[in-house]
Formats: C-alpha cells, structure tokens, sequence
C-alpha cells in the first residue's frame, strides 16, 4: 500500500479519495479524449496520402498509440499493478506469435488460384453463383 | 470527508499482521460490501480487477483468431482489400470511431465520479455512455442495412443480382443438366469459358449451370456497366459491384471478414448496452459510492477493450488506400 499512499499525495488535490483505486485528474482523462479524436483525424487523412506500403503500417502504429493511450489512462493501467498490464502485454504476444507463425506458413504457401479462384471455390460458384466473375481484368 | 482517516487506519491495520484477524474483523463491520472470504476492500477489489483482466486477456485471443483471419485473407488477395474498402462509408465509420471514443471519455469520467462520490455525475456519464452505445449501434444498422440492400453480403449472396435491371443485364438463360455429377457444360464456346458441376453441390433448382454472363474472361464490358448506370444511381454514386468491371475475384471474401469481425464487436457493444444500462439504473439507486464501485469501474474496463477494437478495426476496413 506504499504506492497507493503515495499516489494519493499526488493525486489528491484535497478532493475525498477513493477507498480504493486510483483517481485520474479530470485533465488527465479529457487531454487523452482530445488526443484520441485528434489521432483518429489524422489516421483518416493519412488514407488520402499515398505512401505505398508505408499506408497500412502508418494506420496500424497510429492504432496502437491510440490503444496504448486508452490501456494506460482511461484503463488505469499507468497506475495499476503492473500485474494487470502483464496480463495484456502477455496475451497480445500471444496474438502476435500465432499472427507470424501463421504468416510464415502462408508465405511458403504456392499458388493454387485457378482462373482466379481457387478450384473448389470456382465450382462452387459456378454452380451457386454463375454471376461471379471469373478471372480478374489484367 | 470523514472516512479517509478511517481508511488509512485499515490500510496499516492490513499490513499488521500481528492483529490481522481481528482488524479483518473491523473491516467486515465497517464495510458491508466486503464479502466474508477477503480481508480488506482493497483486497476485495484488486482480486476483482485481476479477475477482469483475465477475462479481458481471453477477449483478446478471441479477437486476435480474427485478426490472423484478416492478415492472411488480406495477404493472399491485397486487391480485393483496397478495392471493397471503396464500398465502406469513411464518414460513418468516423463517426462511429468518435462516438466510441467519446463514450469511453465519459465512462472515464464516471469512474471518476464514483470514487469521488458524485453521484449525479455517475448517472450522468453512464447515461451517456449508454447513448454512446446505442448510437454506435444505430450507425451500424445503417451501414449494413444499406450494404446487404446492395447484396454486399458474405459468399455467394454476394453474387446474385440485385435489381430486376441488374438482373437482366447480368442473367443468361440457365440451362438444366440431367446429371450435375459429370457435366461439363460449354455455354459459351467462343469465349473458352467452361463450367464443371461436382457432385458436392447441392440440387438448386433456380441455378442449373448457366454462363457466367460477365462476359469472355468474366468481365463486363464498358457499355454494360454504361447501359445499367442510371437505375442505380438513385441514392448512391456506387458502381453495382457486379457490373464493375473493376472488381477482382474473391471480393466476396473482404464482406465475409467485414461481417465476422465488426459484426462480433457489434455484438459486444450490445452486451455493452445491457451492463451499462444496468449500472445506470444502479446509479440511480445510489448503489454506488467511493467505497464500493468496483461494478463501474470493471464494465468500464470492459467497455474501454471494446473501444481499442474498434481502433483497429476502423483503419484495417474502411482507410485502406
């Protein structure tokens, strides 16, 4: 309880404090809404930039400023138990670790796209769905 | 108020280990929220909060399958992504990103309120919260409902006509095969398009075999697209997706991850609408207060995941360049 003393002393501003918890200042909570929406704008207007590749991995970092912004202030988790924030870190790793051993697979995968679709996926729509295209303009 | 010098005393009187059990004692009579199995409210709540954590970890596993799903459909077909974005309303979508954005702020706020025991706020911010919510949903019947009008749909719904013009322009007259196992039906000889039927495929009376209509190499040619402008184009500027010759195959596919992935974070909103929906009639009961509000501030952990959801879902459908 050491810390939890001691936060309150920063975070008190005389105001009753919780019994438990940490209180997050009004200013906090508001200026990281504000950044939100402000990263949300630009991730918007970064659609009609065209940097080639660059376009997805600019949209993907912004996102994860904005998530680290809301995990860290709204959630509490810049003053929570570092357990909890282990507990997130830990299964997002797990995501990213299926995320690359999955991509590495298709990666080798050779090409089996037949007339645009894979074969069973062109029968199937031939039958079901004749109005599907079949191969793709050049 | 009066209770933070008490609650010091039940801080240090936890960590006394010396008269544990009956300053535990002290803390069941001063608090009755605290259930008879934890020593102190805090105790109390860090096991729930932990708790909640655990359960959000599986959230985002569960998430997580889906979003391999999209690494590797997108992969595989990159131009089916930057083209069927087209068909997804960036404003909307925006909109929808602020609306969840700003929900999460005032559930913020709200857990803010009931530890410093302002009760009005409290209800205050979880009703609007909870028009957040509902607002999101809104937007979103609007989104799919105008979609799925289109026949922008998951498999081959994706592919069936939408209008009677559409339809015409698009449909050849279905020729019936007496044995669907072994067919081999050449409808189109000029063009080299060939159709094979397999047994798998279930009878359909309405389909039969019939020629892919979009044409030689399953495009349509400028003048269709021409000649079908007009009747479409009553509310939106959007090509019938079946008429663009644009349209590369397996577009089919972004729609079904479209629908998967937004459509189970839909369902989380509307799991949302309910629990917050209950702390605000909770709140207005004044079951809250700086001692006890461990409820608000776990379905505020819970809502704010469903906002970092939403966070890369928006750019990974609706800004790809």
């Amino acid at each position: 309880m050491a810390s939890h003393a001691h936060s309150s002393h920063d975070h008190g501003h005389g105001e009753p404090h919780p019994l438990v918890g940490h209180l997050v200042p009004y200013s906090t909570l508001f200026a990281t809404g504000a950044a939100l929406i402000v990263l949300t704008i630009i991730t918007v207007a970064a659609r009609y930039v065209d940097l080639g590749e660059a376009n997805i991995y600019l949209a993907i970092g912004i996102a994860v400023v904005k998530a680290t912004l809301v995990s860290l202030f709204f959630m509490h988790l810049r003053w929570d138990r570092p357990f909890n924030l282990m507990v997130l870190v830990g299964s997002m790793l797990f995501v990213v670790l299926m995320m690359v051993f999955c991509m590495m697979d298709v990666g080798q995968n050779m090409p089996t796209e037949n007339k645009g679709n894979p074969a069973k996926v062109q029968q199937y729509l031939d039958a079901n769905a004749p109005f599907a295209p079949v191969t793709a303009k050049k | 108020m009066s209770h933070s010098a008490s609650h010091a005393d039940s801080h240090s009187g936890s960590h006394g280990h010396d008269a544990h059990g009956h300053d535990a004692h002290g803390d069941h009579a001063k608090y009755p929220f605290l259930a008879h199995h934890f020593d102190t409210p805090n105790q109390q709540f860090e096991s729930g909060k932990l708790g909640m954590w655990a359960f959000l970890a599986t959230e985002v596993l569960f998430f997580g399958a889906l979003f391999v799903m999209y690494a590797i459909l997108r992969f595989k077909d990159p131009q089916v992504f930057s083209y069927a974005s087209q068909y997804l309303d960036t404003i909307l979508g925006g909109i929808n990103t602020c609306v969840l954005i700003l929900s999460s702020l005032t559930m913020a706020v709200g857990v803010r309120a009931a530890q410093t025991n302002k009760k009005g706020l409290l209800s205050v911010c979880l009703f609007l919260t909870l028009m957040g919510a509902v607002g999101f949903l809104v937007i979103k019947y609007f989104e799919y409902s105008h979609k799925l009008h289109l026949n922008l749909k998951w498999g081959e719904g994706f592919y069936h006509p939408v209008t009677a013009e559409e339809a015409a322009e698009v449909k050849v007259e279905p020729k019936p095969v007496e044995n669907p196992v072994l067919a081999i039906a050449s409808p189109n000889p000029s063009a080299g398009a060939q159709t094979v039927a397999l047994a798998p495929v279930p009878p359909v009376d309405k389909t039969a075999i019939a020629a892919p209509k979009t044409g030689p190499d399953g495009v349509a040619t400028a003048k269709m697209v021409e000649a079908t402008d007009a009747p479409m184009h009553v509310e939106h500027s959007e090509e019938p997706h079946l008429l663009d010759s644009n349209m590369p195959p397996n577009t089919h596919r972004f729609f079904a991850i479209y629908y998967i992935m937004t459509g189970l974070h839909g369902i989380h909103v509307l799991i949302g609408v309910g629990v917050i929906g209950w702390l605000f009639l909770a709140s207005l009961k004044g079951r809250f207060n700086s001692d006890y509000y461990a409820p608000v501030d776990f379905v505020g952990l819970y809502w704010h995941v469903v906002d970092l959801v939403w966070i890369f879902l928006f750019p990974l459908f609706y800004l790809i360049h």
